[in-house]
């Protein structure tokens, strides 16, 4: 008998590898192995057509925090993070809370909401490249109606970055908005009646009842918020390629131009592998705080 | 008052709509009228389809269309082979080191393929797939999200079900897809269609991996059309965004409630 739950036992673990075999082989080739190889291969020179590559250890690295370019693109992605994150969560909660209430033209609100979200990246910036261009912009035209001046919301760096901040906005508050949506239809009717025969008010309901239940949602879309603020940078080719002087350059533009413009390798691996060990503990603090609290879900 | 605050509020969310939906509707006007008329906003102005003509003869669209179909469907039946196999393989067999194994594939959820660009050329050039659409697809195909939603759907399914087919004759492979493919389909199909209008709009990876109009996709093709080099003007970029948008933006439209039902499945948890 026990020879027999062995077999069975042996079995199930053969059967569950060759299962898994596929899934094991692609996140080795395309996810752990490029991790790893991009570790090492931040920690060489570049190879160029008089010096070999060779083992410089950290070298890389100081050398990114020696360059001012590595800070500007730093400051600008916090920047970037710490605007779209809590502005595009606003958003979307309010969208929710207004797509969720009987209010007119409800069906075309909700479309209208998350329309943004199916188009790509790549589209969107042209969409809203007819709003920023200078002097033809809609943009402008608004501001000229009001006797405003032409402003080059692009071409200049004050306003370059912000200007792709409200891209992202755009592109991303409509589909958190559908997680808001889904989490408002959990709550029991019962909560509202009771805080109706309570007299309290709406505010007072949504303040005190409402948000506080959204919390696991909040927090999810936090993580993916934040997620986006290093993945969504497709626009970036499109308006600005991070210019002017860099004012609206983010890190993974940064990464890809470092590689792909500069031929940089190593310089472009030592970021990467700064932008992995902030995932990383965004993944922590995720898998460990977080999904702990949140588990009255 | 409660029903001045109501007025207030309809009006914060139409206004709020209108707002949000008139990037798009800027594009559409221009993308119909020549270039003057779009930009002093004269509505008596007359339409035309001379962008679309002019737009349509400056880029192999077709091919490019046809390269984004080909490669969402490469990734789909790639990610649905690969998902369902783990997916199936975390929630119903026993297996020393598979909690260990699904924590490496959780990871991955955070190593995101956008950021190991650099790594994941030099793979892709030394597996001879650069420039080809299998190439753009493959990193994509080993899903975490996707193992991790399929885990979950197979994990619903009742054990009796499992046992009764066991009963009947049916080895593993059996059960897999006699039971639990067909009892997961609602999940399939949202994967689906958040796979598909992901990758559809995807641009960043097919960017560095493709090198020629034989496997550009739309987006790639879209913003080299429509780079400043070219000197393409505003209504002509708006009619190749709104012909490359469109497919996915009419099947949206007529299928918006499965599309959002899709979105929030594949989001919750």
């Amino acid at each position: 008998m026990a020879e027999h739950v062995n077999i069975e036992r042996r079995r199930q673990a053969i059967y569950g590898w060759i299962l898994l075999s596929p899934a094991a082989i692609l996140l080795t080739t395309f996810a752990f192995y490029p991790s790893l190889a991009t570790l090492w291969s931040s920690l060489f020179s570049r190879e160029t057509r008089r010096r070999p590559s060779e083992f410089v250890g950290g070298e890389n690295y100081t050398d990114l925090f020696a360059d001012p370019t590595f800070w500007k693109v730093v400051v600008n992605n916090l920047i970037y993070a710490g605007a779209t994150i809590p502005i595009s969560i606003a958003i979307a909660l309010s969208m929710a809370l207004w797509a969720n209430s009987k209010i007119p033209a409800r069906g075309f609100v909700r479309t209208a909401y998350f329309t943004p979200t199916v188009l790509p990246m790549i589209a969107a910036a042209n969409l809203w490249l007819f709003f920023y261009t200078p002097g033809l912009g809609v943009l402008d035209q608004i501001g000229s109606l009001f006797g405003l001046p032409s402003i080059n919301w692009l071409g200049q760096p004050e306003t370059a970055l912000w200007a792709v901040i409200i891209v992202t906005i755009w592109k991303e508050a409509g589909f958190f908005m559908i997680f808001y949506l889904a989490a408002l239809q959990t709550i029991p009717e019962d909560l509202k009646e009771a805080a109706d025969i309570e007299g309290a008010s709406r505010w007072t309901y949504t303040r005190r009842i409402v948000l506080p239940l959204l919390m696991p949602t909040t927090l999810f879309i936090m993580v993916n918020a934040l997620i986006n603020s290093v993945k969504l940078i497709d626009h970036l080719f499109i308006l600005t390629k991070g210019g002017p002087n860099d004012a609206s350059k983010l890190i993974l533009y940064y990464i890809w131009e470092m590689a792909f413009a500069f031929f940089d390798a190593p310089h472009a691996a030592a970021m990467t592998i700064l932008v992995l060990v902030v995932l990383g503990v965004v993944a922590g603090v995720k898998f460990t705080i977080l999904d702990k609290r949140t588990h009255y879900q | 008052m409660s029903g001045f605050s109501k007025h207030i509020e309809s009006f914060g969310a139409l206004l709020l709509a209108v707002i949000w939906i008139s990037p798009l509707v800027f594009a559409f006007w221009a993308a119909f009228h020549s270039t003057s008329d779009a930009v002093n906003f004269n509505i008596t102005s007359p339409w035309t389809l001379d962008n679309f003509r002019t737009a349509w003869e400056g880029a192999p669209w077709l091919r490019y269309f046809l390269n984004t179909f080909l490669l969402v469907t490469v990734i789909l039946i790639g990610q649905f082979f690969v998902t369902t196999l783990a997916g199936f393989a975390f929630a119903q067999v026993q297996f020393p080191g598979r909690d260990f194994v699904f924590i490496l594939v959780l990871m991955q959820l955070f190593i995101l393929p956008e950021v190991l660009i650099v790594e994941n050329y030099a793979m892709v050039s030394r597996l001879g797939l650069f420039d080809t659409i299998l190439g753009v697809g493959m990193p994509y195909m080993a899903s975490a999200f996707g193992i991790f939603l399929m885990r979950q759907a197979f994990k619903g399914v009742p054990i009796e079900l499992h046992e009764a087919a066991r009963v009947e004759g049916c080895g593993w492979f059996g059960i897999l897809w006699r039971v639990y493919v067909p009892l997961a389909r609602p999940t399939y199909l949202a994967y689906a269609l958040v796979s598909v209008s992901t990758h559809w709009n995807n641009f960043l990876w097919p960017l560095i991996v493709t090198n020629s109009p034989d496997t550009r996709p739309l987006t790639v093709g879209l913003s080299i059309f429509g780079a400043p080099e070219n000197g393409v003007d505003i209504s002509v970029i708006s009619a190749a965004t709104m012909m490359s948008v469109a497919p996915l933006l009419i099947a949206f439209l007529v299928f918006q409630r499965q599309f959002v039902q899709a979105f929030l499945r594949a989001g919750i948890k």
